[in-house]
């Protein structure tokens, strides 16, 4: 019951700010601190959110072979790889290693 | 699939996909409900990563010229890879054409890859023995990278991994996220800072 909450009130609020950039007047979002600020709080989510699902299980901080996969991805991204194939090498590397290892 | 793999059902996956239709914001509401967050607050570090749509509507809003009645149905759509080819045209024409034709295949693939993607999991069983629990920090990562093209967005995000991670083991589930936001409003705070000492008041 509580995901459907989380479900119901994540899909209103991400409508809810679509909705907005399309009606609000020019103006109210336009100024430069604002629109700067926009710009890095996915930079900000996104990196916690990466290194918390790479190194914790839960609420400990853990090192296994989701860092190995994690590396893995960062390598394709950097050879330009496309969005498949990034994430492809990540699960690819994490079984591996999960497979020699464990 | 790295929901059904999360604890979320089939049917939760799917309302996720076509209510909500903003990958980031998906991935982490999931993230957060498997690292066992409050719903609310999954929720909130949702909803900021989706504010950044509200500006590519402000763009679109400019460059459509959509007539008032069409806008809510339109709203939906506006995500990253539709604004992206409506901007890329070089008419109105254009504009309207791409993001319409990108909004649909894109709803239509994306809904249909979380069904499959969905069942498949439910087949395998244990995710983890195959390696998909990796598959949701790739995901952020791959999101992530185009973003950092300066020397201040990658200051946002070091801090933020310095933050989600050090407030893991002593916040509730959730909150960490949250609190790794503020590193946004906190360099920018810093390099104005800096800016205004260098440049001695000069316009920005």
């Amino acid at each position: 019951m509580n995901i459907w909450i989380a479900i119901g009130v994540t899909a209103l609020g991400c409508y809810v700010v679509k909705l907005a950039g399309l009606l609000v007047p020019a103006g109210v979002l336009e100024r430069p601190l604002v629109r700067r600020l926009a710009a890095l709080l996915p930079v900000a989510l996104l990196a916690a959110l990466t290194a918390q699902q790479a190194f914790a299980d839960g609420r400990v901080l853990v090192l296994d072979a989701k860092a190995a996969g994690l590396a893995a991805a960062a390598v394709a991204l950097v050879l330009r790889a496309p969005f498949l194939i990034v994430v492809a090498a990540a699960v690819v590397v994490t079984a591996g290693v999960r497979a020699l290892t464990g | 699939m790295t929901s059904v793999g999360s604890g979320l059902t089939l049917l939760q996956t799917c309302a996720l996909s076509l209510l909500v239709f903003t990958g980031a914001s998906q991935f982490a509401l999931v993230g957060a409900l498997a690292a066992g967050g409050n719903p609310l607050t999954a929720a909130a570090g949702a909803f900021f990563l989706g504010v950044r749509n509200a500006f590519y509507g402000l763009r679109l809003s400019q460059l459509l010229a959509l007539p008032r009645a069409v806008r809510p149905f339109a709203a939906q759509w506006v995500i990253d890879e539709t604004t992206v080819v409506a901007l890329a045209q070089p008419t109105r024409r254009g504009a309207r054409i791409g993001f319409a034709v990108t909004g649909v295949t894109l709803y239509v693939l994306w809904n249909l890859t979380t069904l499959l993607g969905g069942l498949g999991a439910e087949a395998i069983g244990d995710t983890d023995a195959w390696g998909l629990d990796a598959a949701g920090p790739a995901v952020f990562l791959a999101l992530l990278a185009p973003m950092l093209k300066s020397g201040v967005e990658r200051a946002v995000a070091g801090l933020a991994v310095v933050l989600g991670l050090g407030l893991l083991p002593v916040l509730p589930g959730g909150v960490p996220v949250l609190v790794a936001a503020l590193a946004a409003p906190a360099v920018l705070y810093v390099q104005g800072r800096r800016e205004a000492r260098d440049g001695k008041g000069e316009a920005r």
